[in-house]
């Protein structure tokens, strides 16, 4: 008998793992759904037969996200557009084996010649894997994880120094908080994440040096119930513009709206989810940076055109500002609007000394600076003066 | 240089106070949801089956419900939607758990892959567009405090559920549906012998169970965090599971266990916002790190937990 129960407990216990199991891999689970121009009309489905341009793009996520996956479909639209080309979308590729075969089936049924597979993890090993197995099909990756001395020729991979539409945001927020406190939700403690934080903090106490910046950290990409919650925390503690890093800032602008307090975007517009809050928002531009590629790929050498590591700030083109909402005063937009020409312009460096963290620490001494192509900046592992709160 | 660290000094908001107001709406706001859940799925169980499925039931629920609000623009036709959707596939898992040699945790399963597939495919359209939400009661009109107002904005559900843990308890208690279904739950062979039909018991147990974890799902698309999407569910409908063994199957301290697990999850966040970051991803696992002890102090080798019908196939 006793056996016996125990024998259950064992089966139970391996069911319930199971099921946690399971319901893990659902969080992410594939949809396969393409919102691609239809291929009904090319017959037969060869694409070799004539000179259109198959281009693929594989998202972590939805692509309607208002999000990180959104400007990335965004862009894919402005390529959808051009003349020859035809595109393939997935959605919903989570960062394992399933990319991989994503991959593949757009290069071996859909005729895929160029590849955007966008979300960060799937570099290495996916696109590295695929590369090799593919070797005339490009691979280009967004991130700036690109090593010409390890990786295959035919893959690249491109980001952008939205931290410059950061400070600008940072302008902004500084200008129209009452409170002087600013919050600023964010997915990841990694460099990337960490210089945004800073940089909008520099660019709101350039112009209200009485600013600080409350950071919570929610530990993934994705959390909405913890975003909602951080954005709570921060209006509870007299925070009146928020600010975020995550993948979707849809519930934080929606939480912000209803809490009354201000807040500026990320990744895409989420202006319509807050038409009285929203001032303003960092926003990626890939539509200009995928026609790019794109027409460097018709001439048939593609890294003859573009370098295998591509980046670029506001000038060039790769990240741009939301329209300013109805809350930002005309002094503000004239000192957001200065501050980007100067940023496009290259007279203005974000992270130049003299600089401390907020532990008092100096980072850069006074009279150096370093500009964005600098690498120091991609191994930032402090926040800067005015910002509350420490990396976990 | 200004305080970087130090709260207390600030003079706007509510400083350190913010920890204990964010933990309390916390528990409120984020205790809703396993609330339903926790006294769906204790119903279930008390008639003698589990249904795991509830995580998908409530994906289902949320989505439904957001679905509704958005083309009717009336929020609670939604929450009566999603209920009526849990329903159905509460139904569902009673039915085929009448079947013959049907295990009811391995059907729960696949009511979670099909609830939350499901939702994820009818879903797509509605994750751009904004829906009418659930209206708030508004019990802090006395505060001047924006901060203490908005923790008091509390939704009408949470009051709902208020009433249901009790009722529930009394229904389960002292009528005579409540002896039935838990005779059922308790031997299902005295049961047959008194009459009873005990598929049929267990069927509108877990339908009714269903309706709770459909409305549950209503509370997060429409009221808190308050946005379809789907990322929407942490896993509320398996950790209900747990609360309901947690709090012994007993109705009223499913409300107790939906509100501490609701306050440990407002912890986290609460402590950054004043300057504690170190370990966040400590404080955000308090939660699941609670529920486990509890679950490990109350269990034993050799005895049947206090409450635990002895139907499930748990205990069997």
């Amino acid at each position: 008998m006793k056996s016996e129960r125990r024998r259950h407990a064992v089966i139970m216990s391996k069911v319930v793992l199971g099921a946690l199991a399971l319901f893990m891999g659902l969080g992410c689970s594939k949809n396969q759904e393409s919102a691609a121009p239809s291929a009904a009309g090319s017959a037969s489905g060869s694409p070799a037969a004539d000179d259109t341009l198959t281009v693929g793009f594989i998202y972590v996520g939805p692509k309607d996200d208002y999000g990180y996956n959104q400007a990335h479909h965004e862009g894919a639209l402005v390529v959808s557009k051009l003349p020859g080309v035809k595109i393939r979308e997935e959605e919903n590729v989570p960062e394992t084996d399933d990319a991989q075969k994503t991959m593949q089936s757009m290069v071996s049924l859909d005729g895929a010649k160029l590849l955007f597979p966008t979300s960060f993890g799937y570099f290495d090993p996916h696109i590295l894997v695929e590369a090799k197995k593919f070797p005339d099909v490009t691979f280009l990756h967004c991130g700036g994880l690109y090593d010409a001395t390890k990786h295959p020729v035919n893959a690249g991979s491109y980001f952008g120094y939205i931290d410059e539409a950061q400070y600008v945001s940072g302008i902004v927020a500084g200008m129209t908080t009452k409170t002087n406190k600013l919050g600023f939700i964010a997915a990841k403690p990694i460099p990337q994440v960490l210089r945004n934080i800073n940089a909008f903090t520099l660019g709101a106490r350039s112009v209200n040096p009485k600013v600080t910046t409350a950071v919570i950290f929610t530990g993934d990409w994705s959390e909405p119930k913890k975003e909602a919650d951080a954005t709570n925390s921060l209006a509870d503690q007299g925070v009146d513009v928020v600010t975020m890093h995550v993948d979707s800032p849809k519930i934080i602008v929606e939480q912000a709206e209803k809490r009354g307090i201000f807040v500026t975007g990320y990744h895409a517009s989420q202006a319509p989810l807050a038409p009285k809050g929203y001032l303003t928002g960092a926003e990626w531009n890939w539509g200009q940076v995928y026609t790019q590629y794109v027409a460097a790929m018709k001439t048939g050498h593609l890294f003859d055109h573009m370098p295998h590591l591509e980046r670029g700030g506001f000038k060039e083109g790769f990240i741009k500002m939301s329209p300013y909402g109805v809350a930002v005063s005309g002094d503000a937009k004239k000192k957001a609007d200065a501050a980007k020409a100067a940023l496009t312009d290259g007279s203005l460096v974000i992270f130049k000394g003299p600089l401390s963290d907020n532990a008092g620490k100096q980072i850069i001494a006074p009279g150096a600076a370093m500009v964005q192509t600098d690498v120091n900046l991609e191994k930032m592992a402090y926040l800067v003066e005015g910002v509350k709160g420490s990396i976990p | 240089m200004m305080s970087a660290i130090d709260p207390v000094a600030d003079v706007t908001g509510i400083g350190v106070w913010g920890v204990p107001l964010a933990v309390a709406s916390g528990a409120v706001r984020i205790g809703t949801p396993f609330l339903f859940v926790s006294l769906g799925e204790c119903l279930t169980e008390k008639s003698g089956r589990v249904n795991l499925g509830l995580e998908g039931t409530l994906v289902m629920g949320a989505m439904s419900a957001y679905a509704i609000s958005y083309y009717s623009g009336s929020a609670w036709l939604g929450v009566l939607v999603a209920g009526l959707v849990g329903s159905v596939l509460g139904a569902l898992h009673g039915w085929l758990c009448s079947l013959p040699r049907v295990n009811d945790v391995a059907i729960g399963i696949a009511l979670i892959s099909l609830g939350t597939g499901l939702a994820f495919f009818l879903g797509k359209p509605f994750i751009q567009p904004s829906a009418t939400k659930l209206p708030a009661i508004d019990l802090g009109f006395w505060s001047s405090s924006p901060e203490v107002r908005s923790a008091l904005q509390i939704n009408a559900l949470f009051v709902v559920g208020l009433l249901l843990a009790p009722a529930i308890a009394f229904l389960l208690a002292r009528t005579r549906w409540g002896l039935v279904l838990r005779t059922v739950g308790e031997s299902s062979d005295a049961a047959r012998s008194m009459g009873y039909r005990v598929n049929t018991v267990r069927a509108i147990a877990t339908t009714c169970g269903g309706f709770l974890a459909g409305v549950a799902g209503s509370f997060l698309s429409l009221f808190y965090p308050g946005s379809w999407n789907e990322r929407l569910s942490s896993g509320q409908g398996l950790m209900a599971v747990a609360l309901v063994i947690f709090a012994q199957w007993n109705p009223v301290r499913c409300l107790w266990a939906a509100l501490l697990f609701g306050a440990s999850s407002a912890l986290g966040p609460a402590l950054q916002s004043v300057g504690v970051s170190s370990g966040y991803q400590l404080f955000n696992a308090v939660p699941y790190v609670l529920t486990l002890g509890i679950m490990i102090a109350t269990s034993s080798a050799s005895r049947r937990l206090p409450g635990q019908p002895a139907e499930l196939t748990v205990a069997r």
